[in-house]
């Protein structure tokens, strides 16, 4: 009697958050898997959904925007490790004697809190290819033709992600500072006893023991980049010449533009897969390298 | 002693030196926003405008044909309410996820945890359609809506009640206190900081997004700021100056409340790993 009291309230108490998770999210993905078996436009009425089987796949399988799109999400995951990497040599060193540390963590914590709309509009004015701050310092110290940045094919997709990495070393950072003040401190008082230079305490104490954290960092990294949206939306739409296109912007540009709800699903049901698969593969990854 | 004072001077300069990666583009925008659009593109850069137009670039961004005080409002009601519900589902949740035994807790839990992996855009179509069935696109309520179901906040906040002891819980439950007695009047008030961290990044959060609102607003009287600014920046193409106010605009309430709240966001981050 009393723990089936306690169940109900338990329910009662996770409600309204399992209702929203239902509604809002489970029942709209099992529709995504169910919508990518169809030709459909929802403008148009349920009577005019078709079905078409795995052909939305096919056609998939030999777009060529779509395979730009997913080449350039798995070259936006190099963001993710060099973002950890200078974050986590900035909080070494953070870590260490310095003044006003309060102070810099801010700094470095602004651009993440930023609005990206705001951020992308700075960017883009400081990248401009003729005008902007950077090229005219290129041309300064000496370089005659700068990069046109966000204006150059070739240049675009690298653009974008030094801008990613900007915003997001601050959230790097805050989480491996946490994580560094956690490391006992007798750990490197041994390795001194030992005679351990520096670049072997850091290789065989501070690497290891932060490694769940870089875990951590990894992975929820990896799907971000996934996910990001806003910053491709504002700064580039995906241009020029889909050199900065994304799965998730050729998939809105798809549903919401074109107005190809199948065809779009059909995107998202291998965007989902393929996030899956990586999580997958890096909780199995994780034994090679990771101490807890 | 001297040496060390000396390497902490050194080292401050150098973290000095990438701060300023960090801070320039600030700077620029918000100089950038003072001055009359042809002195934008100085260079080498002057920090401090040389010529001053600062109430004329305010004023046309403010109380031009553009309603910037609309947009502000629009964001404020959208994500103060969002902020208030999100805060409580996430709490309750996070409190019945730590604090309760009841059946199939674990499980469900693992549920929930599973669709933060989910890209919101694997599931934003037939989600858009539900809300033109439901009539729900095109309005604040709707936006409201998407962003109350937080798992990123049950799951911090379900850190937070983990770190309660389970005797207090019980020596309530002893004195005749049920669950949601103890919630508001015990576990609560302990988790304060913890629910003013969540408050915060969820504010900023909201107040941030672009998607959401791109996607599920069409009225141009209720765009948030962003899709505000957006529109201005399209509108007034080559205007940096202008487009710079409006950005700073944008920011500013942002970091009013993170420097006000810096403590708690950034401990808040660091104790839950959180990312929006």
């Amino acid at each position: 009697m009393k723990t089936w009291k306690e169940t109900a309230t338990g329910y009662i108490f996770i409600g309204p958050m399992m209702l929203g998770v239902v509604v809002l999210t489970i029942i709209p993905l099992i529709a995504t898997i169910l919508l990518s078996l169809v030709d459909w436009n929802f403008v148009s009425g349920l009577n005019q959904m078709k079905f078409v089987g795995l052909n939305n796949f096919s056609r998939l399988f030999n777009d060529d925007t779509f395979f730009t799109a997913f080449k350039n999400n798995i070259l936006l995951l190099i963001v993710v490790p060099v973002t950890m990497l200078f974050s986590l040599l900035i909080a070494i060193v953070l870590n260490k004697k310095v003044f006003f540390k309060d102070g810099f963590k801010v700094i470095y914590f602004m651009p993440y809190i930023s609005s990206i709309v705001a951020v992308a509009a700075v960017w883009r004015v400081l990248m401009h290819p003729t005008y902007g701050p950077i090229n005219e310092f290129l041309k300064s110290i000496g370089m005659d033709n700068p990069p046109k940045w966000l204006a150059d094919s070739d240049f675009a997709l690298l653009s974008v992600m030094i801008i990613m990495v900007w915003v997001q070393i601050g959230y790097n950072l805050i989480i491996y500072i946490a994580a560094l003040q956690n490391i006992p401190k007798d750990l490197y008082e041994a390795a001194d006893i030992d005679g351990a230079s520096a670049w072997a305490q850091f290789r065989n104490v501070t690497v290891p023991t932060l490694s769940p954290t870089s875990f951590f960092l990894l992975v929820t990294g990896v799907i971000s980049s996934f996910k990001a949206f806003d910053l491709i939306a504002v700064l580039t739409q995906g241009g020029p010449a889909d050199s900065t296109s994304v799965i998730v912007y050729y998939l809105y540009e798809t549903a919401f533009i074109n107005l190809r709800s199948g065809y779009s699903s059909a995107m998202a049901v291998i965007l989902l897969a393929f996030v899956l698969l990586l999580t997958v593969l890096q909780w199995l990854g994780q034994k090679k390298w990771v101490n807890y | 002693m001297r040496s060390d004072k000396l390497s902490k001077i050194v080292v401050t300069i150098i973290m000095g030196g990438i701060g300023i990666f960090f801070l320039m583009p600030f700077l620029w925008m918000v100089s950038a926003s003072l001055k009359p659009e042809m002195d934008v593109f100085n260079y080498p850069i002057e920090l401090i405008p040389t010529t001053w137009r600062a109430i004329e670039n305010y004023t046309e961004v403010w109380a031009g044909e553009f309603s910037f005080a609309l947009y502000y409002w629009n964001s404020i009601k959208v994500t103060l309410l969002t902020t208030v519900t999100s805060v409580i589902v996430s709490s309750m949740a996070g409190y019945g996820f730590s604090k309760i035994a009841f059946k199939g807790r674990e499980k469900t839990f693992l549920v929930v945890l599973i669709t933060y992996m989910v890209p919101h855009q694997a599931f934003l179509v037939p989600q858009f359609i539900m809300y033109r069935w439901f009539g729900l696109f095109d309005m604040h309520l709707g936006l409201i809506l998407l962003g109350s179901f937080s798992v990123i906040g049950t799951f911090l906040l379900r850190q937070f009640f983990m770190g309660i002891h389970n005797e207090y819980i019980e020596s309530a439950r002893i004195d005749g206190a049920g669950h949601f007695r103890i919630f508001f009047s015990i576990a609560m008030p302990l988790v304060r900081p913890a629910i003013a961290t969540y408050a915060i990044l969820r504010f900023i959060w909201t107040w941030n997004d672009y998607q959401n609102p791109l996607i599920f607003l069409r009225s141009e009287s209720l765009f948030t700021i962003q899709l505000g600014i957006r529109k201005f920046a399209d509108i007034n193409g080559e205007f940096y100056s202008l487009i710079m106010a409006g950005a700073v605009s944008a920011i500013l309430p942002l970091l009013i409340i993170f420097i006000i709240g810096q403590k708690n966001v950034i401990e808040g981050i660091a104790a839950g790993g959180v990312k929006g």
